[in-house]
């Protein structure tokens, strides 16, 4: 996917989390970041080191866990770490010593000797996050390192992100839109290779019209509507995306009628919506089956 | 901090073969049978009259072996376990990592080589220079070999295609051409078409060594030069064409 017009900066700390539908460009833009690609043009600094011209050094200070990247079959997540660190040149004893201390504060102590091929999906992938905890990278990119986990692995995963960005930034793509949510401190919106948003959840939030967001079984009787938009989905639920005022009127009025609704603030589902347009929304529903964020009434 | 290089070459070692060794040993036991079933075949059906080359064609066949299993092995980590792709992100270094890795495939066929060099000191019993020439020839196989594996792992992309091409140079270079018997053999229309093939002069440089062929001083020189400047271009080809990454 080529990317166009992609500019922004970030601060070097913590999780910042790249969303975007599939082909936006995100894992474009990150093996270019991560020097795996070069760019036909354009410039990009991490940690005032030039991508493309200062390759080399900056892969002393970065690691990646591709988008498909997998643990080698026969191997332990212990020899895999150990390895890994070799690779980047640590000597044999304290690559070692790292590779036991990675595994452990991820709690991976146990699974150590165990062939990656036996473990679950789960633990394969903590155990490649171990691999460039493991690092002395200040700068790591994860490209969606949660795709096809179950919710509890994908939450289980999580800690684990938040443990390394303690003290290093991660620069994370995903599709999960509450996982960003959960865990960016800065988020970055790509649609069709363009950067659509960047900032942190609040001020992105701040930049859509519509802040509230009523939604209504579907065949139910739509209220009149003076200020909002109001879409169907495919399964015919409708959304009224409004402002708080109007949000109240809408429940008052349903409320009355006996009819069933949600209502809350607009999700980050509902903003991306807004942001990168409804086939979009289509796709992540898809994705996230049941996923909606609003409180019952 | 200061990064070891041979850190990087004992990492790929252990990924490559040390570990895949001792978690997967039924691949040693595969790359042990290989060689060793021809060898056993040849000298059944000529009675032992050709064991030696039987044993050189082992050796030729467990070197070539070794140059294709590159090829299939650096398509597997590139491709099924983007293994290249977090390297590449890294201060690792690519002359490094193609060094480690063909290390890797010859001390994976360690076992083999090792039964076939005694076999060898016990059939052909070289003296010490003819055992330098002999072992020259392998060197010589094995870098052609070597880089012929990796150009074909930086253009697959599929390791199922990978492994095919693997057996299929290996069947056509080490069991139809003539490794484990002379080419004297191949009626001689025939004949031309084996010199299509790298290891049919490793197999008279070293028959000839062994003294089981009587070739002309100048066909052995002319088989040394070929053999030995194909090695040469062959690694000018890999090295300015490999790709480590895209660009």
């Amino acid at each position: 996917m080529a990317l166009q017009d992609v500019s922004f900066s970030a601060p070097s700390s913590g999780i910042f989390a790249l969303i975007g539908r599939n082909g936006a460009g995100k894992t474009t833009l990150v093996r270019i970041l991560a020097t795996e690609l070069a760019p036909t043009s354009g410039s990009a600094w991490i940690n005032g080191i030039d991508v493309v011209k200062e390759d080399r050094r900056l892969r002393e200070r970065i690691a990646i866990v591709p988008q498909e990247a997998r643990t080698i079959s026969w191997m332990t997540p212990k020899q895999s770490a150990l390895t890994y660190l070799m690779w980047r040149g640590f000597e044999y004893s304290e690559a070692k010593k790292r590779a036991e201390e990675s595994l452990a504060r991820l709690k991976l102590d146990k699974f150590a000797d165990t062939l990656n091929r036996k473990l679950s999906g789960g633990t394969k992938r903590k155990a490649l996050a171990a691999m460039v905890l493991a690092s002395e990278a200040d700068v790591i990119f994860l490209d969606e390192p949660t795709t096809g986990l179950d919710p509890i692995s994908r939450r289980d995963f999580w800690e684990i992100l938040r443990e390394l960005a303690k003290d290093r930034f991660i620069f994370l793509t995903t599709h999960y839109l509450e996982e960003a949510e959960q865990l960016a401190d800065t988020l970055a919106v790509l649609g069709g290779g363009r950067l659509v948003a960047v900032g942190t959840v609040p001020s992105i939030r701040g930049r859509i019209r519509y802040q509230y967001s009523v939604k209504l079984p579907a065949n139910s009787p739509v209220p009149a509507v003076v200020q909002g938009e109001v879409t169907t989905g495919k399964n015919g639920e409708v959304q009224i995306l409004t402002n708080e005022d109007e949000a109240f009127a809408i429940s008052k009025k349903l409320s009355v009628a006996g009819s069933r609704f949600s209502i809350g603030p607009v999700s980050l589902d509902d903003i991306f919506f807004q942001l990168v347009g409804e086939s979009t929304l289509a796709e992540q529903e898809a994705a996230t089956p049941g996923a909606d964020g609003g409180w019952s009434a | 901090m200061r990064r070891s290089y041979s850190s990087q070459l004992v990492a790929a070692i252990l990924v490559n073969s040390v570990y895949e060794m001792k978690n997967y040993p039924i691949n040693l036991v595969n790359t042990v049978l290989s060689p060793l079933s021809f060898l056993v075949v040849i000298d059944f059906v000529s009675r032992g009259a050709l064991i030696g080359q039987a044993i050189e064609g082992g050796l030729i066949m467990s070197m070539f072996q070794s140059g294709m299993s590159l090829q299939g092995d650096i398509s597997h980590l590139k491709n099924d376990f983007k293994l290249q792709d977090m390297l590449v992100s890294s201060p690792a270094s690519p002359a490094v990592y193609v060094i480690g890795m063909a290390a890797s495939e010859i001390i994976y066929n360690l076992p083999a080589l090792a039964i076939l060099v005694v076999l060898g000191g016990v059939y052909i019993h070289p003296g010490a220079v003819q055992a330098l020439e002999l072992t020259a020839a392998l060197v010589l196989m094995f870098l052609t070999s070597i880089t012929i594996g990796f150009m074909f792992a930086t253009l697959s992309s599929d390791i199922v295609q990978s492994f095919a091409w693997s057996r299929l140079l290996t069947t056509i270079f080490t069991a139809i051409t003539p490794v484990y018997y002379p080419i004297t053999y191949i009626p001689f229309p025939f004949r031309y078409l084996a010199y299509l093939s790298p290891t049919t002069y490793v197999a008279e440089i070293m028959q000839s060594v062994a003294g089981s062929l009587k070739l002309s001083e100048g066909v052995v020189i002319t088989d040394w030069a070929i053999i030995g400047g194909l090695a040469a271009v062959l690694l000018i080809v890999v090295s300015r064409n490999a790709r480590w990454k895209e660009s």
